[in-house]
């Protein structure tokens, strides 16, 4: 069981959340803060399935949290291998140039 | 009580930290908080009684992808002034979109009720005796083990993606060429010159004598060009 209600689980990670989306917005120039971010948002999905996994006393929460990890590491490892294509071809990671990619 | 209270420091310092990972004015600061967000999020798991996940996520997070992060991070040489040039341009758009989201998030979480017979819908019911690994274990491998292999799969092919993106041909790296080894022959490196009896030898000075006319063997190397008159002699 959860030593507080479930509701202070589900408050902490809306906020990781929101602060997730907003680190997106903030941060539009630099592709790593924004990886980070997106890590940040996927944090917050598995605080909420081991939040409600617990009060619900039902183990499926955690191992759906147990995928979310796994794609989430192989999301930041192709996400970094193309940012470091991107720099040696461009010379700079700012997302706003990569609408070049535009056909 | 004492739960409660860890919970509130946990809670703070995540949430202190996620800021600080979106707001810090250089990418290795930020990473670090991300760490520290991390272990702290593992403590709120650790709370929950999911003591698997949080491990996991100390293990998998910070020890790899917070350091392949750090590794990219300095790795790239990047002018981070310039980066955050656009920061005052876009956080209103930002700011009006997370305080939108927060509202919408801060009434769902007040009119939320659990539904009375939802709990009747379990279907991984956490066992009451033995821990949370073994009841984890239990289930991922007899009913989700199709899932647990296709997420296999994608780190497979996360890890092949990520090193066909990266992998290059540099112009400057020295690749072992079988064929042209094998297909190298004595004539081509090496020239045989006789010199008579006392040809070589002059009033003021002589040329050292002929090593061994032993055959050289071939190159082993590929690059072995530019040695075929040398053997002979050295003119001085």
């Amino acid at each position: 069981m959860l030593p507080v209600s479930l509701g202070h689980y589900l408050a902490v990670s809306a906020v990781l959340l929101v602060l997730g989306v907003f680190g997106i917005f903030l941060n539009r120039k630099n592709v790593i803060v924004i990886l980070m971010s997106i890590e940040l948002i996927l944090l917050a999905v598995n605080l909420n399935l081991v939040a409600f996994s617990a009060t619900l006393g039902d183990l499926a929460g955690q191992i759906f949290a147990m995928f979310v990890l796994t794609v989430a590491a192989a999301e930041a490892a192709i996400g970094l291998a193309i940012v470091v294509v991107y720099f040696r071809n461009r010379g700079s990671i700012e997302v706003e140039d990569v609408t070049l990619m535009k056909g | 009580m004492i739960a409660t209270l860890a919970f509130y420091v946990f809670a703070a310092v995540l949430l202190g930290s996620a800021a600080l990972v979106v707001s810090a004015r250089n990418p290795v600061h930020s990473v670090l908080f991300l760490i520290l967000a991390f272990f702290n999020a593992a403590g709120l798991f650790l709370l929950a009684g999911a003591e698997f996940l949080a491990m996991i996520l100390v293990i998998v997070y910070v020890g790899a992808v917070a350091v392949l992060f750090l590794f990219v991070v300095m790795m790239l040489d990047i002018d981070f002034t310039r980066l955050r040039e656009g920061v005052q341009r876009y956080a209103p758009v930002g700011a009006t979109v997370g305080v939108i989201l927060l509202v919408e998030l801060a009434s769902v979480l007040g009119g939320w009720q659990l539904l009375p017979q939802s709990a009747s819908l379990r279907g991984a019911v956490a066992p009451s005796t033995g821990s949370n690994t073994a009841a984890l274990g239990d289930l991922l491998y007899t009913h989700n083990v199709l899932l647990f292999q296709i997420s296999g799969l994608v780190l497979l092919v996360a890890m092949i993606g990520a090193i066909v993106l990266t992998l290059r041909e540099r112009k400057t790296s020295r690749h072992q060429n079988i064929a042209r080894q094998v297909s190298q022959r004595v004539e081509d490196t090496l020239v045989l010159v006789k010199v008579g009896l006392g040809a070589a030898v002059t009033e003021a000075e002589f040329l050292r004598p002929l090593p061994e006319p032993a055959v050289a063997p071939a190159e082993p190397h590929g690059g072995g060009h530019g040695h075929g008159g040398t053997h002979a002699a050295e003119v001085r």
